[in-house]
Order: structure tokens, then C-alpha cells, then sequence
């Protein structure tokens, strides 16, 4: 036993880039799988929320205006980063999630890989879902999938990292920002992973991380007028919850991804709809003439 | 300078209108249980026929048959078999085309020049599209096994009564759904000449049940459990009730909404070609069109020449009775739509904006509007932040693209916008910065079955046409 007292971290919110604490000055306390106290983590507010809608608009711009390349190459820069990292997130899985070492590394792998495997859909998913529309006249005819805009994604309650990452990865691939809400009781691989973003190259704004209760701070989000889209996965089993948040999110009709009935099992596949959820297909005409 | 035309009416012989109409359930014309309700000419104000007002049992049986139908019989048939029926109905469209555009101008009010040569030929077109998908749809990249969602709920506007139909019919039925459909209230005629070809084709009972209708009729539609897929084109208003009154269930949305599209003219667009496509952008179907190009947005330098050119253009527009091949704009649809226009108009004035319209002799009977420009319009007026719905123009200026783009996409809507410049890299710049789901450039107001349509934000979410529009009855 050494003398040394540990320096301990101070668990914040991620808007715009940077770590505040929430506005409210409101924390709750974090348990482990058992039960012993681990930190604080700070109790996003209405207000939280609402700055980081605005972090989130503010960068969709440029973010969305990146090329698909250099987008594939900061998400693949994340799972580089959080490889780099592996020790420390297979701890905060093993204490969030109570699994043992070595599940808590399958996790992990699993998520950098679920990262590898996103980042490559950056150049290609508007090659898959896009097209050249053979119209019945003399018009050039493309559509192409573009980003919705600001999404609000309540992360799934159970897996802190893989379901997260699952979550947030698709989202921000094809050039939507996000504002999302991590699991209430195991929100530290949440903010642990932030802290692989701020340093991954991923712009300030783009991914803006509110810890706490989605129960308080979701129907706000639901309202906002300024964001576009909401996945409702983090809500499993409030069927309550989850229909009151829909019905907000009509006021300017969101693109809802509605809970499924159960928490999905996050090794599987996940298809391409994760990601077309939150896209929109433009389509452009032009005459075509000498 | 007015130009003299001899009338050229087209015959109104070809159509039977019946003096009333029952619902359209499990193939066969029956009687409803709720009231009726009369369905007029907007040009002439005369009764056309009184329709049956479907009430919630009507609905129910409709949603039966259509259950009945897709268990036993659609949902088993193979793929190339439901082609067929959707190709016999694109031949009987085609063959019946002239009855249907004569019909369509009689409810709806539109010129027959519009009905005859672009609603009808799309709709054939439309289920000839849809038709080719029904046994190739392990082709359309939705994994190998593409299945349909069951019964599907859907509810059209009056102002492409039957093109709205096959927008919403044939992908159904093509991906192996059936449906109870519910046309407006102000246009169901059409719709009840289709349940006929549907007869004509064969096609089994209950895979296409239509039941007419107001709002009540709608909601309880929406409103059903046993329907799987609410399809909806209509309101921005409606479509968020409908949003709400889906939420926490199982059933699957797609909502095609109002708009507030820009039409952007750069300084160095062709200036005639322009104005050619900001006459179709908004007067097209007396601008009852959700992609209108209502918001005219014209950079600064060469304002005064393209107004000066509009007006004259706009000076060659004849308004009248819409079975007449010279008619440019028809009939108001309903005097309802009529009052909105006029209202929204008169805020315009008062707001402040130059109002003008060309010098023009309206019918005596009937609803109508001539078509009007507002100029000095700011992006604070009513009639540059609301759909109109009608033949109204807001001109607003702009000095640089960037300009333009922040206004064109300042409104909650994103259906559409226009782009005029002989600029091709600034085309490409403008359409990926314009937030909508579809970006006309050196164009506008163009359809096809091939290219999906559908908006970004509030103009409501889901795309129809093309290999997209399959995705809305599919899982």
C-alpha cells in the first residue's frame, strides 16, 4: 500500500469541445457493478442541453461540408485512440458493467472495431443509397443521401461503450452532429470516451455529451426546435416515456428512432439503418442540352 | 396587349358522373353508414355527384377487407403475378387517359393541358415503375428478403388527386401490401374511377379499398390498430397530428408535407428561360403545389429587368374555365383554399409588400385568383414564411450566393428549391448547400416515377418515387 493519495478525476459534461461542469452545479453519485461509490458525475440540465444544441448547430456546418474522407479518417482516428486506451476503458466497462476482464475486452475490441467499421462507410454509403435516376426526358437526375442536421441520441442504459459507440458512430459518420444523453447509471465510459474524441481530431460540437437523466433532460431535447432527429434507444422499457417523447418530437418533426423492445444485442451487425435513419435524399435535376 | 382566342373546349361527353357514390370495399361499390357529402366543379360551383362519408365502422371494413386480402391472397401471390396486375393497371390508365385527365379538370379545376399531359401520363407511368420493382425486389438493396408491412393507411390532397393515388398505390401494391386510401373531400372522383379499373383489371377484392371522406374519415384511419403503414401527403399541420397520434406504436410514417421553396436567379441565368421556369415553379397548377417555387429570390443586379420580363410574361397568362386547351390556371379548388389565398394577400398589402397582378377577366361563377407577384418582400412577411397554396409570388433580392442560400434555407419547410445560373460549379455548390429534398437547377417542378421526392425538416419525412420510395413499404 502506497502512501501516495490517488489524484482523483472530476467526471464533466462535453459541449463544443470543452468539459464544463453542468450550469445547475448538480451531480449525482455513480456506483459500481456492486454498488461502492466511484465519482460524481455532473446531472445535465435543461440549460446543458440546450447549450449543446447550440454547439451541436453550430458545428454541423462544417462538419457536414468535410469530405467523406477526411471524415472516415477522424472516426478511424477515434478507434485508433481508443486502442491506445484499451486498459483503461476495459476497467470502466468491468466497473459500469460488473463483466469480467475478458468480456470487458471483447467489449472494447468490440467497440474500436464497430469504429473501423463505420469510418469505412464514410465514402461509401452514398454510393450505396445514392443514384442516377434514368427520368423519362432530357434531365441529368442524381440523388444522394445528405445529413439530417442535429440529432439527439439517448444512449442505450446498459452497454456505457458498445452501445454508445453504436449509437453515436453512425450518426456522425455521414455528417450529422449530435447531442447525446449517456446511460444514467454508467455514464463514465461515456465521458471517458469523450476525452478520446477531444483528442481524435473530431471537431468541438460535433458529439456533445450530457450525463445524467434522460428522463429530465430528454424532453427537451424532444422540443427543440432546432434539432432534427431523435433516437429514442436509451428509453427501452418506458414505453411511457418513449411515446411522450415522440409526441414532442412531432412539434417539428423530428425523425424518430424509436426504442426497440428491448435493449439490442450490440455484437450483432447493425445494418445500414443506423445510419439511414438520420440521412435525407436530395435528389438534382439539370437539363441536359448543347 | 391581350390576345384573342377562340374558346377550344374540350368535350365533357367522355366522363359518366353518377349521381352518387358509394365507399370502395373488398371490390365492391357499397353503401357507407355515415352521411354524404357533395362534391362540386370549383369552376362552375354545380354538384358533380354526392360521395358517401366513410365513418369509423366503414373504416373498420375497409381495414378488414384490406387485412382479409393481404393474409389470403396479395401477400402470397408471387411477386411477377402482383407485377402484372400493377402493369394491367397502368395499360387500363392509359387507355381510359383522356376520360380520367377530362375528370380530373372537372373536380379539381386544373387546365386540361396539365391534367392530360402531366398528371395522367405520370400516373401511368407511376404504376408502370412501381410494376417492374414488384418481382425484383430482392434487387433494391434492402437485404435479400424484403418483406411487406401489411396493410397500409394512406391519405391523399386534392391538388394532384390522382397522381397523389399512384404515388401511394403502386409502390404499395408493387412491395406487396395492400391499402384503404382516402382521397380529399374536395376531389374523390378520380379516385372512385380507379376503384373501377381496379375492377376492370381484376384485381383481387380488398387489396385496394378506397373510402372517401373529410378529416373524421382520416383520423380514424390513422387512428386503426389494424393498419401497419400510415402514408400521408397533405398539410404540414395534419402531418404533425399524424406524427403524434402514431407515436408509441408499432406502425411505420412517412409524411410529405407544405413547402416554402426558393427559387434563386442568379445575374447570369437566361433571363427568358428563367422566367419561363418561375411561371411553372408557382403558377403550375395555380400553385396548389407543396414544391412551388413560391419564394422568388432574385440577385439584385438584375432585379428590375427579370420583373420587368415576368410581368409581361405574366400578362400572357389565361385564367379560365380549365376544360379550355388554351387555360394556363384553372379554378381555385375550393372556396376554402380561395379564402386562405385572398386572406394571406391581404396581410401581404397590409404588411407592407407591392402588390401586382396582370390585367385579367375572371369567370363570374367559381373560385379564382389571378396570378400575383408581391415585390419588396422581406423574410419577416407572412407571405414569405407560409404556404400559400395558391398563384402568389414573394420576390425577394439578394446581393451574393451566400446570401442566398441563408434565405432560401431560412424557413422550417425544405421540399424544394430552383436554381437558375449558367454557372454549372455554382449550381453544384448552391444544391449542396440548399436543405432540400429536392433542387431544380435551370428547371423546375419536374416529376418522375424514377426520382424520388420528398423533403427535408417540416416538409415532412419519407421519399416517394424511385427505388427510394420503395423503402416506405418495405422492412
Amino acid at each position: 500500500m502506497s502512501d501516495r493519495i490517488d489524484v482523483r478525476k472530476t467526471y464533466k459534461l462535453y459541449i463544443g469541445g470543452a468539459f464544463p461542469r453542468s450550469e445547475s452545479a448538480y451531480s449525482y453519485e455513480v456506483r459500481d457493478s456492486r454498488g461502492a461509490f466511484v465519482a460524481n458525475a455532473a446531472l445535465a440540465s435543461r440549460k446543458d442541453a440546450r447549450d449543446a444544441v447550440v454547439a451541436a448547430r453550430k458545428a454541423f456546418g462544417s462538419w457536414s461540408a468535410r469530405t467523406a474522407y477526411n471524415r472516415a479518417q477522424i472516426l478511424y482516428r477515434i478507434a485508433e485512440v481508443l486502442e491506445d486506451r484499451r486498459p483503461q476503458f476495459v476497467q470502466a466497462v468491468v466497473q459500469s458493467e460488473g463483466l469480467s476482464s475478458s468480456k470487458a475486452e471483447k467489449v472494447v475490441d468490440a467497440a474500436v472495431d464497430r469504429l473501423v467499421w463505420y469510418a469505412g462507410w464514410a465514402d461509401k454509403i452514398t454510393q450505396v443509397l445514392g443514384s442516377a435516376n434514368p427520368v423519362a426526358g432530357p434531365f441529368f437526375n442524381l440523388s444522394t443521401p445528405e445529413p439530417t442536421g442535429v440529432v439527439a441520441v439517448l444512449a442505450p442504459q446498459e452497454s456505457s461503450l458498445l452501445g454508445l459507440i453504436s449509437v453515436v458512430a453512425p450518426v456522425i459518420v455521414t455528417g450529422n452532429t449530435v447531442v447525446v444523453v449517456s446511460s444514467y447509471d454508467r455514464p463514465l465510459p461515456a465521458v471517458n470516451l469523450a476525452e478520446v474524441l477531444a483528442t481524435s481530431d473530431v471537431p468541438g460540437g460535433v458529439v456533445n455529451l450530457l450525463t445524467g437523466s434522460a428522463a429530465t433532460v430528454a424532453p427537451w431535447l424532444a422540443a427543440h426546435m432546432d434539432v432534427n432527429a431523435i433516437d429514442l434507444t436509451g428509453v427501452v422499457g418506458d414505453a411511457a416515456l418513449a411515446t411522450e417523447l415522440e409526441v414532442a418530437a412531432a412539434d417539428n418533426l423530428k425523425r424518430v428512432r424509436r426504442a426497440p423492445a428491448v435493449e439490442p444485442d450490440w455484437s450483432a451487425d447493425p445494418g445500414l439503418e443506423p445510419m439511414t435513419t438520420f440521412l435525407e435524399i436530395k435528389t438534382v435535376w439539370h437539363p441536359i442540352g448543347v | 396587349m391581350p390576345f384573342e382566342y377562340a374558346p377550344a373546349p374540350e368535350s365533357r361527353s367522355i366522363v359518366d358522373i353518377k349521381a352518387s357514390y358509394g365507399l370502395f370495399i373488398d371490390g365492391e361499390f357499397v353503401d357507407g353508414h355515415g352521411k354524404s357529402f357533395k362534391t362540386i366543379s370549383p369552376s362552375t360551383e354545380e354538384v358533380l355527384a354526392e360521395v358517401a362519408e366513410a365513418d369509423e365502422a366503414d373504416v373498420d371494413a375497409a381495414v378488414k377487407a384490406a387485412r382479409k386480402a393481404y393474409d389470403k391472397v396479395w401477400s402470397k401471390l408471387p411477386g411477377r403475378e402482383r407485377a402484372k396486375y400493377l402493369y394491367r393497371i397502368a395499360r387500363i390508365i392509359q387507355e381510359r387517359s383522356r376520360e380520367l385527365a377530362v375528370l380530373e379538370s372537372i373536380d379539381n379545376g386544373k387546365p386540361i393541358k396539365e391534367s392530360r399531359d402531366v398528371d395522367i401520363p405520370i400516373v401511368a407511368a407511376h404504376f408502370f415503375y412501381y410494376a417492374g420493382w414488384a418481382d425484383k425486389l430482392e434487387y433494391a438493396g434492402r437485404g435479400t428478403d424484403p418483406q411487406p408491412l401489411g396493410v397500409a393507411g394512406q391519405i391523399i390532397p386534392w391538388n394532384f388527386p390522382l397522381l397523389m393515388l399512384a404515388w401511394k398505390i403502386a409502390p404499395a401494391l408493387a412491395c406487396g401490401n395492400t391499402v384503404v386510401l382516402k382521397p380529399a373531400e374536395t376531389t374523390p372522383l378520380t379516385a372512385l374511377l380507379f376503384a373501377e379499373i381496379c375492377q376492370q383489371a381484376d384485381l383481387p377484392p380488398g387489396v385496394v379499398n378506397i373510402i372517401t371522406g373529410a378529416g373524421g374519415t382520416g383520423q380514424a384511419l390513422v387512428a386503426h390498430r389494424g393498419i401497419d403503414k400510415v402514408a400521408f401527403t397533405g398539410s404540414t399541420e395534419v402531418g404533425k397530428a399524424i406524427a403524434r397520434t402514431v407515436a408509441g406504436t408499432d406502425k411505420k410514417v412517412t409524411l410529405e408535407l407544405g413547402g416554402k421553396a426558393a427559387n434563386i436567379v442568379f445575374d447570369d441565368a437566361p433571363l427568358d428561360q428563367a422566367v419561363e421556369g418561375i411561371v411553372t415553379g408557382i403558377f403550375f397548377n395555380q400553385g396548389h403545389v407543396c414544391c412551388a417555387g413560391s419564394r422568388l429570390l432574385v440577385q439584385e443586379s438584375v432585379a428590375e429587368e427579370l420583373l420587368a420580363r415576368l410581368k409581361r410574361r405574366m400578362s400572357t397568362l389565361r385564367v379560365g374555365d380549365p376544360l379550355d386547351k388554351n387555360t394556363d390556371i384553372g379554378a381555385i379548388n375550393s372556396a376554402e383554399q380561395l379564402a386562405r389565398i385572398r386572406e394571406l394577400s391581404a396581410i401581404g398589402e397590409a404588411e407592407g409588400a407591392g402588390r401586382w397582378s396582370p390585367e385579367c377577366e375572371l369567370p363570374t361563377t367559381g373560385f379564382w385568383f389571378p396570378p400575383t407577384l408581391f415585390t419588396d418582400v422581406t423574410q419577416a412577411h407572412r407571405i414569405a414564411r407560409e404556404e400559400i397554396f395558391g398563384p402568389v409570388l414573394s420576390v425577394l433580392t439578394f446581393r451574393t450566393p451566400s446570401e442566398a442560400v441563408e434565405k432560401a434555407n431560412n424557413t422550417p419547410y425544405g421540399l424544394s428549391a430552383g436554381v437558375w445560373t449558367e454557372k454549372g460549379s455554382r449550381i453544384l455548390s448552391m444544391a449542396n448547400q440548399l436543405r432540400a429534398g429536392v433542387v431544380w437547377a435551370n428547371t423546375f417542378n419536374k416529376f418522375d416515377p424514377t426520382s424520388p421526392f420528398g423533403g427535408f425538416k417540416e416538409s415532412g419525412y419519407g421519399r416517394e418515387g424511385g427505388r427510394h420510395g420503395l423503402e416506405a413499404y418495405l422492412k
